[in-house]
């Protein structure tokens, strides 16, 4: 079948714009976008530029906003998306080229969670026990493959940069609800400032926009739960404090 | 263009590979002192992360194990050419390792009293060869990503250095002793010259010079290749796994973990075509078994419909352990192909999947360069781009990701131990000279070939006479257009000749990799002249121990290959007659 695709170009050394530019492409239904943009790239216009490895869902690496919506290129389907089918980069973190993004931001925020489990027990010999009930619980985010897509759908995000976005409080959230670890107090600043979690205005953006399915709003919500418990322990034991201390 | 500006590092140790292999390999390495790593994509996009079936441990967890029958099936699984003194570590390891990575954080899955739950896998079985044994340990079909993920999580915690999206370029060795590599920064185009006293590569495998491959676009053997232009051998590359269920057409792998939890093979006809081929093992009989079986069925007419795939079924299974315990595949399974696996089929057929050769190293993953096993000082490698070898003609399901953190670890910690002994090396005075060139010819080159093309005939040549039947014909004819190949590849040119990420000049510079790998497997296969493990000669169908009881190794001289053996280190397990 002929596709109509448009694809949003901008090349540092040459542009001082992005512009949008169209080809008309020959393609299956089955085929995938990234098929399309390989297609352009090998056989129309070598400079077109795009991250991406695996193909099929699981690096990460080719999340861009097609059709309006942030999705993976590898499993965005031809026949799944209205023609033209537009493509761009994600919103919110500066272009390099094309649609390749500059994440240096996401990933500090990344690891501004602390995103490894903490834990200064003894170890045992062999495994810690985890049931398989406990392990369910985190089991959700640990399917994260930090592509960038929820983040860059947040309009919380897109109005304030600063906001350590959806991405970032999934990986906390992988840890927080780990039986094994223990470094809730270590993450509770930065989930608990002005830029973390309390951004969040529960549009469901970023759940739609995980390409791996998982409940982002929810794993949000449930880490804004613990934090207010821990906020609310913390005030009964200072109001404690004061009335042992009058 | 003139030449590119280059930056200078000094670091005690630099890592080329941010896969599981490198990162383990820099966890061990930076405890001890000051290393850089150095990865063409950011850690996380890694390949290791689409490994899906699990790491093979005998931790005996659900039924009695030992680490001697994981010895004994991976000897046999790899057809005898194993070196068995490093089996012998690897199992051993891999208890301890798996041990390791739970500490780390890895979410496996669990037994229902709390241990790491543990599964079937091809090849793997108790007291020698009797049963299949539960030995795989895995997290859903996700087990590559939990483990590159937990990796990069403690390289976070220590805080190593990583150069990201940096792209190797040059390795430079010289009087026996490397000091260091030149790498090219894709998003400014600089070049960076590193300066260390010991190197380590774990660059990964390079199953993109095959069209229908499980493995990733940028699996494309950089690092091996790179040693080999710079002289130094290259270890059994005649044997190359494929895996036989890729989803038809995309290579997409549908892991063994499938037929592990139950899932089943059959033909045209609607049989279970496997019990004919391996009685005892049946569907879980080693790749390269499986996979000649599903070829002979699809020639002698048998495939679905006459056509060139058979189908996984996996509709006799219990719906909620599809959905539990392959969570992924069904999703691959159901976007790609449309097809619903716990209604229907899969139709799949045999994917490029591991290259069980590439670059020798000893057990300290020191790169070694003859038949007597010389060590060339500060240099290592670990993971799929090594041969130890510990996966001989044919690699076990599970045994990549054992090789890889077991290697990788001995790797990270030997470099670190040595490196107190050695000095400075000095650097080469024309250190970038040879990388300036190759960017610059292909960036200025206005030969009317393109990248695409080439990669192309490549990839269905190597498809359509060094797969899974090869013979003596077949290889000529892939070796002439090989060579062909590589003489169009001196024409190519690019349309983009800018400095900032241009993954187009990436590409080229992947494809001659490719190419120069495609060259020596090809070469290798054909002065092969006996069938064993994944190398199968049609002309050659049997195995010939009093000839080619023996690793091949393989170095270019002047522009031509040249052709070499070494020993196999046979210690417990005396070869004999591979039956399943
Ligand atoms: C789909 C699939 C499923 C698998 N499932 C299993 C399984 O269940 N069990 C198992 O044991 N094995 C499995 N394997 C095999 C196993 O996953 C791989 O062999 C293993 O992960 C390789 O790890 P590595 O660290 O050596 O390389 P990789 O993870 O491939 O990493 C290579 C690294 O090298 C870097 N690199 C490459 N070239 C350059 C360059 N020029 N410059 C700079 N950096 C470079 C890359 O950026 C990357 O970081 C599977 C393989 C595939 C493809
Ligand atoms: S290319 Fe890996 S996720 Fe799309």
């Amino acid at each position: 079948m002929q596709v109509r695709v448009k694809i949003r170009r901008f090349n540092p050394e040459q542009d001082a714009q992005a512009h949008w530019r169209e080809y008309t492409l020959t393609a299956e239904p089955s085929d995938r976008v990234l098929d399309l943009l390989h297609q352009v790239k090998w056989y129309r216009d070598g400079t077109l530029t795009f991250r991406r490895s695996c193909a099929h869902g699981i690096c990460g690496s080719d999340a861009m906003t097609i059709n309006g919506r942030n999705r993976l290129a590898c499993k965005a389907l031809v026949k799944d998306l209205k023609q033209p089918i537009t493509i761009e980069p994600m919103r919110g973190f500066p272009v390099v080229k094309d649609m390749v993004v500059d994440m240096t931001g996401f990933w500090e925020k990344y690891r501004s969670v602390k995103p490894y489990l903490i834990s200064a027990e003894p170890l045992p010999a062999k495994e810690r026990l985890q049931s398989p009930c406990e392990r369910e619980r985190y089991d959700d985010t640990t399917k994260c493959i930090l592509c960038g897509a929820c983040t860059t759908s947040c309009p919380s995000f897109w109005a304030n940069a600063q906001y350590l976005g959806p991405a970032a409080i999934v990986q906390a959230h992988r840890f927080l609800f780990d039986s094994r670890d223990r470094g809730a107090k270590e993450r509770l600043d930065v989930l608990n400032a002005s830029s973390g979690v309390w951004r969040c205005r529960t549009i469901f953006n970023c759940t739609d926009a995980c390409p791996k399915g998982i409940r982002v709003t929810q794993a949000i919500g449930q880490v804004k739960q613990w934090l207010a418990k821990v906020r609310l322990s913390r005030r009964k034991s200072v109001s404690k404090t004061v009335l042992s201390d009058s | 263009m003139g030449p590119r500006s280059v930056i200078r590092h000094r670091y005690d140790a630099v890592i080329v590979g941010a896969g599981g292999a490198g990162l383990i390999a820099a966890l061990e390495a930076s405890k001890r002192c000051r290393v850089a790593v150095v990865s063409k994509l950011h850690p996380s996009r890694s390949h290791t992360g689409t490994a899906q079936g699990g790491i093979g441990a005998a931790l005996g967890n659900l039924e009695t194990d030992n680490w001697q029958w994981h010895m004994f099936d991976t000897i046999k699984g790899s057809d005898y050419l194993a070196d068995q003194d490093a089996v012998e570590l690897m199992c051993q390891e891999a208890i301890e390792v798996v041990y390791d990575l739970e500490h780390m954080g890895l979410p496996f899955n669990r037994t229902p009293e709390g241990k790491i739950d543990q599964r079937r896998f091809g090849g793997h079985t108790k007291e020698f060869g009797k049963a299949p044994v539960r030995r795989s340990c895995y997290a859903a079909d996700r087990t590559g990503h939990m483990i590159l993920q937990t990796l990069y999580q403690q390289c976070i915690k220590q805080e190593v250095t990583f150069f990201d999206e940096f792209y190797l370029l040059d390795v430079l060795i010289q009087d026996g002793r490397c000091s260091g590599v030149v790498a090219w920064c894709i998003a400014t185009g600089e070049l960076h010259l590193f300066h260390a006293k010991a190197v380590l590569l774990a660059t990964g495998g390079f199953g993109r010079m095959f069209s229908v491959t499980s493995n990733a676009h940028t699996l494309t053997g950089d690092g091996c290749a790179v040693l080999f232009q710079r002289g130094l051998p290259l270890e059994d590359m005649e044997f190359f796994q494929f895996h036989p269920t890729g989803i038809y057409k995309l290579g997409i792998l549908i892991t063994e973990g499938a037929r592990g939890e139950g899932g089943i093979l059959l033909n045209g006809k609607g049989e279970r075509f496997m019990q004919r081929y391996a009685p005892t093992l049946m569907d879980l009989a080693p790749r390269d078994m499986i996979s000649r079986a599903i070829y002979r069925e699809i020639r002698e007419g048998k495939g679905i419909e006459g056509k060139d795939y058979v189908y996984l079924d996996l509709t006799q299974l219990d719906p909620e352990i599809v959905e539990k315990k392959l969570p992924d595949i069904t999703d691959f399974v159901r976007t790609y192909l449309g097809v619903d696996p716990i209604k229907n089929p899969i139709p799949v057929q045999p994917t490029a999947h591991y290259a069980m050769g590439g670059i020798p190293t000893n057990v300290h993953a020191q790169v070694v360069i003859d038949e007597r096993q010389t060590p060339l000082s500060g240099l290592y490698a670990a993971g799929e781009c090594a041969c130890v070898s510990v996966h001989g003609a044919n690699r076990l399901g599970t045994n990549s990701l054992v090789d890889i953190v077991v290697f990788g670890r001995r790797g990270g910690r030997s470099m670190a131990e040595r490196l107190h002994a050695l000095d400075w090396p000095t650097l080469p005075e024309d250190a970038v000279a040879r990388t300036q060139e190759t960017i610059s010819h292909l960036c200025e080159s206005r030969g009317e070939e393109s990248v695409a093309r080439i990669r192309t005939d490549l990839q269905q040549m190597m498809m359509l006479h060094v797969s899974v039947y090869r013979t003596e014909r077949g290889l000529k004819e892939a070796l002439a257009a090989i060579l062909d190949l590589r003489d169009r590849y001196r024409r190519v040119s690019l349309q983009d000749r800018g400095l900032r990420f241009n993954t187009e000049l990436q590409e080229a510079l992947e494809l001659g990799c490719l190419l120069d790998l495609a060259w020596v497997t090809t070469i290798a296969a054909l002065s092969r002249t006996e069938s064993r493990g994944a190398h199968f000669r049609e002309d050659y169908p049997a195995r010939d121990d009093v000839r080619w009881l023996k690793h091949s190794l393989a170095n270019l001289r002047e522009g031509e290959i040249v052709l070499s053996e070494k020993p196999v280190t046979i210690s417990r397990f005396q070869p004999q007659e591979r039956k399943y």
